[in-house]
């Protein structure tokens, strides 16, 4: 069943459309993600979503019911705010059975409520006491119960992690997971972070200028990104591009002196020649032995080395740009040094030039 | 002494460990010396006392005039301090001097202020908070543009709204009446009070308003249960803001109240500047002080608050 | 799927108690600010004497008043004591603030001592000054009794000088204001300024000149707004301090209208010398909005 089911919805600030045309089903249950750069929308789309902003066109609906007019209130939502909004006046109790009691819902009721998401959360101790004195994790444990007791279907983060350093971020991403196994709610959760996108999602939207780029889980966005928007957001170090062209009957990517056959890469239509984008991850190049099993393999003049701990970024040129591809940490190279490199171009993308979409 | 003992310390250290540390320590070393009278702090010191002491000037003429009695004044010169001090001046200017026909000294013009001011105050900051709160936070369509005309409504002389505002008390049947005085200051107090709130409210996270909504709060909980308990140091800022201003006002008060009805200050000019009778500058003195007592006082508890409060209402003028 | 939503609102009723709540505020602008002033800019047009009376003359009360002398005399007053008080409280708010940003002791003590005559009524401080410049017991007087008998300093006395013996009353109040308003500007400018400055080896007096000072062009906009504003409502001061004498000579705008409106019974020269007051506010305020408007603009 539909949990949150976005139609048609547009809106725009005066001449600016922040949002275009979107549609979006959310499954009963689903962690939806919503990744994109600041400006995307994703806050806004949001915002839209939990009532706080009116669309200009378009509906929303939630369980079934058209909430496009309705009061956040009405709504059965719940909704965690990346700088915590906790009312700094109120104790943690306070914080958490404000909404209930301006529902006017029974005291019992509401204590009952309370325990429970104290017990979940592991706040218990600090419900007397106020958010000033809560380290940043708590509050956010706090805010996280205040959308909690309110027994809601769905739950809606805004960066909520964002305001955080990052031992406590990793440490909160484990926990929301966590959360949503035991509770099995749906939650949409905005971030601008990949690494929170890819951990927590069991789909990624990503957007750009109002519009949903690609909407998937997150293996396929990583390995089959539908443009080269997706494909250069995701990933750190980031996908290499080199511009070139297509050529010939025998698909064949060319970039000055380098040939890149394309027999084995999955085309969406039939190949087209012209002006494209050829992008490989660093990490699906090989080196050494492994290079040598490779249907391309191209010798390489190391330029410059960025050791990164766990494994090492080498710097190289091919086809006269850049490139980069990544090595075991163990393994010593100096600029200057050369080695041989290969991959398959099945694990490859490959961008039109004129339109950037996936071929 | 303390001082002196911290300051030899050092030294004594470095001789103590001199044998070892000796070459290391040739040349300049330590904190760099410094003069107590450099030119630099004389200038900076002496231009400051030079000004400090041509702003107490004032204040301290007025206190000495008013503990002098009348003969002492003729003789003496008005910066040398009462051979005898006499509190006649004070308790004359509290309850005896005249303003026309009435005796009864300024008390009646202390009355009639406080009985202005305090509803004025509460009025004025109960309406501009309102009317903030619902421009930061509840932005309707028309909204900023009433705001607009409201704020550049600040700098139209007042002179210019002096009349209409005559009409419309003389309509409600407010005119001459300390509730007209209340509400010509509610009024006038509401653009510079309006344009506080709502730069406070907006200045506060817009996250939290949206998770009370999220909650089911709606305009009048959120403003009382979410807002006022935020906003206490602003409220205190509008308190001074309004009390020190409605306390000094002249203007409207000459205009809108009558001679029963006058404020502190339009009685105060009255017996000063009156021109039968023989000047008593120790009663005018001491009347003058009196008047200018209330706000003296905010001004020296709330110290910078005080500051915040008329950096914001200075546009008032 | 049709939408299950009984209508929308109607948009009248939408955000309703926002729009109860702001009644006094909409009243406020439409009746009082913008009704007001256009009731008294048109029946400056007209010939009202105790009573306002729609019978229209044109132009006549504008004639008449650029004929009064006393007119004359309170836009000449004004001119003076707005070009000294912008100049002299400039210059000095600027230097007081500069020197209590020097790291001093006693800076408290001496905010304090330079801030509280603004706590003051300008009744309060006319008066005060009065007494101090009265010329058979103030200064003057003490002057003289220390042996220099011909020392004369009587300038609310003198009809050439008396709008200075006003200025000095109003810089007293006011520029403990300016140089809290300074202070808080040169606070605002980033410390690191100052280190570079010191690492570049430019004097203090020059750093002030050519960096600080144009860092701080929004807080001197702000100052002169507010002295600006201050200046043509000034009224108070002059009714205490001299009550517009000796003669005429210390008349200034505001005190003008007063005089006609409520005194004089003559209410269509009251409202035409207070629209001239308007307009020079409009002639002051207007470019400078225009200027800050697209200022911003072009800066996002």
């Amino acid at each position: 069943m539909t949990s949150v089911q976005v139609r048609d919805v547009s809106l725009s600030f005066g001449a600016y459309d922040v949002l275009k045309e979107l549609n979006l089903d959310v499954p009963e249950g689903e962690f939806l993600v919503l990744l994109g750069p600041s400006g995307c929308g994703k806050s806004t789309l949001l915002n839209c979503i939990a009532g706080l902003l009116d669309v200009s066109e378009g509906q929303i609906f939630i369980k079934g019911k058209n909430v496009t007019w309705e009061e956040p209130k009405d709504r059965g939502i719940g909704m965690v705010f990346q700088s915590y909004a906790l009312y700094p006046q109120m104790t943690v109790e306070g914080n958490l059975s404000f909404g209930l009691k301006t529902a006017g819902m029974a005291k019992d009721e509401i204590a009952r409520r309370i325990a429970r998401a104290a017990e979940i959360l592991q706040i218990e101790p600090l419900l007397q006491r106020k958010p000033a004195a809560l380290s940043g994790g708590q509050r956010q444990r706090v805010a996280i119960g205040r959308a909690l007791v309110r027994d809601v279907d769905v739950f809606l983060f805004d960066e909520p992690l964002s305001n955080l350093d990052a031992k406590l971020r990793s440490e909160l991403r484990v926990e929301i997971k966590r959360l949503h196994q035991k509770l099995a709610n749906t939650m949409i959760y905005v971030t601008h972070d990949q690494i929170e996108a890819m951990t927590l999602a069991d789909r990624i939207a990503v957007m750009k200028g109002g519009v949903i780029q690609q909407l998937d889980a997150p293996q396929v966005i990583y390995n089959k990104p539908v443009n080269r928007f997706v494909a250069g957001f995701l990933g750190s170090p980031g996908m290499n591009f080199l511009d070139g062209e297509v050529e010939g009957d025998a698909p064949t990517f060319v970039a000055t002196d380098t040939k890149i056959p394309l027999g084995r890469y999955g085309f969406g239509d039939a190949a087209k020649p012209g002006k494209a984008v050829f992008g490989v991850r660093p990490e699906h190049i090989a080196t050494g032995d492994a290079a040598a099993a490779m249907p391309f393999q191209v010798d390489a003049r190391v330029e410059l080395v960025e050791p990164m701990g766990s494994d090492t970024l080498v710097w190289t040129k091919l086809g006269g740009q850049s490139f980069a591809f990544r090595v075991e940490a163990e393994r010593h190279l100096a600029s200057g040094d050369q080695l041989r490199i290969g991959f398959d171009p099945a694990r490859a993308s490959l961008f039109d030039g004129q339109s950037g979409s996936r071929m | 002494m303390a001082e002196q003992l911290l300051r030899a310390a050092p030294e004594l250290a470095v001789a103590s460990a001199m044998p070892a540390r000796a070459r290391a320590l040739s040349g300049p070393h330590g904190p760099r010396p410094r003069r107590r009278f450099s030119r630099r702090n004389v200038f900076i010191y002496g231009t400051l006392a030079l000004v400090a002491v041509y702003y107490l000037l004032p204040l301290y003429v007025m206190v000495v005039t008013s503990l002098k009695g009348m003969p002492e004044i003729r003789l003496g010169n008005i910066f040398s301090p009462p051979v005898e001090i006499t509190f006649e001046p004070w308790i004359k200017a509290w309850s005896t001097a005249c303003t026309g026909l009435n005796c009864d000294g300024l008390s009646r013009g202390f009355w009639n202020s406080v009985m202005i001011t305090v509803p004025s105050v509460f009025l004025s900051i109960s309406i501009a908070s309102i009317n903030g709160y619902a421009l930061a936070n509840w932005r309707f369509k028309g909204a900023e543009v009433f705001f607009t005309v409201l704020v550049v409504g600040a700098f139209i002389p007042y002179q210019v709204m002096l009349y209409p505002v005559v009409i419309v008390l003389r309509e409600i049947g407010l005119y001459g009446s300390l509730w007209g005085l209340v509400l010509v200051h509610t009024i006038f107090g509401m653009p510079i009070l309006t344009l506080l709130f709502r730069n406070y409210f907006a200045s506060l996270p817009e996250e939290l308003f949206k998770a009370a909504r999220v909650d089911g709060a709606g305009f009048w909980t959120i403003y009382l249960r979410i807002m006022l308990p935020m906003s206490l140091p602003i409220f205190v800022v509008a308190i001074i803001l309004q009390v020190t201003g409605i306390w000094n006002d002249f203007l409207f008060g000459v205009v809108y109240t009558k001679p029963d009805t006058y404020p502190m200050t339009v009685q105060l000019n009255n017996i000063v500047n009156a021109v039968q009778g023989v000047k008593e500058y120790n009663v005018n003195m001491a009347a003058t002080l009196l008047t200018g007592l209330v706000p003296l006082v905010i001004y020296f508890i709330s110290g910078k608050l005080f500051v915040r409060g008329i950096a914001a209402g200075a546009v008032k003028g | 799927m049709t939408p299950t939503y009984q209508g929308r609102p109607f948009s009248l009723f939408r955000n309703l108690n926002a729009k109860i709540a702001s009644i006094p505020m909409i009243l406020t602008a439409l009746v009082i600010f913008v009704g007001g002033t256009a009731w008294t800019v048109f029946y400056s047009f007209t010939n009202s004497k105790l009573l306002p009376r729609a019978s229209f003359v044109g132009f006549d009360q504008y004639e008449r008043l650029w004929a009064t002398p006393r007119w004359l005399v309170a836009v000449e007053n004004l001119a003076i004591y707005g070009v000294c008080t912008l100049v002299f409280s400039l210059v000095i708010g600027f230097v007081l603030a500069a020197l209590m940003d020097q790291k001093i002791r006693f800076e408290n003590t001496f905010r304090t001592i330079f801030l509280y005559p603004f706590a003051l009524s300008f009744i309060v401080t006319g008066l005060a000054w009065q007494w101090i410049l009265n010329p058979n017991f103030g200064i003057q007087q003490v002057v003289r009794n220390l042996g220099w008998e011909s020392f004369t300093f009587d300038p609310l006395y003198n009809a050439d000088i008396v709008i200075y013996g006003i200025l000095i009353a109003g810089l007293w109040q006011g520029t403990g204001l300016i140089m809290c308003l300074m202070l808080a500007g040169l606070r605002g400018i980033d410390g690191d300024i100052w280190k570079a400055a010191r690492v570049d080896g430019i004097p203090t007096w020059k750093t002030y000149v050519f960096i600080v000072i144009p860092m701080m062009r929004p807080v001197l906009v702000t100052t002169l707004v507010i002295i600006a504003s201050g200046i043509v409502k000034v009224y108070d001061l002059v009714v205490a301090q001299t009550s517009g004498g000796p003669g005429i000579a210390s008349e200034v705008p505001a005190k003008y209208v007063y005089n006609y409106m409520f005194l004089a019974q003559n209410l269509g020269q009251g409202f035409a010398a207070s629209t001239m007051m308007l307009l020079s506010v409009v002639i002051v305020i207007v470019p400078w909005a225009y200027l800050e408007f697209a200022r911003r603009r072009r800066h996002g």
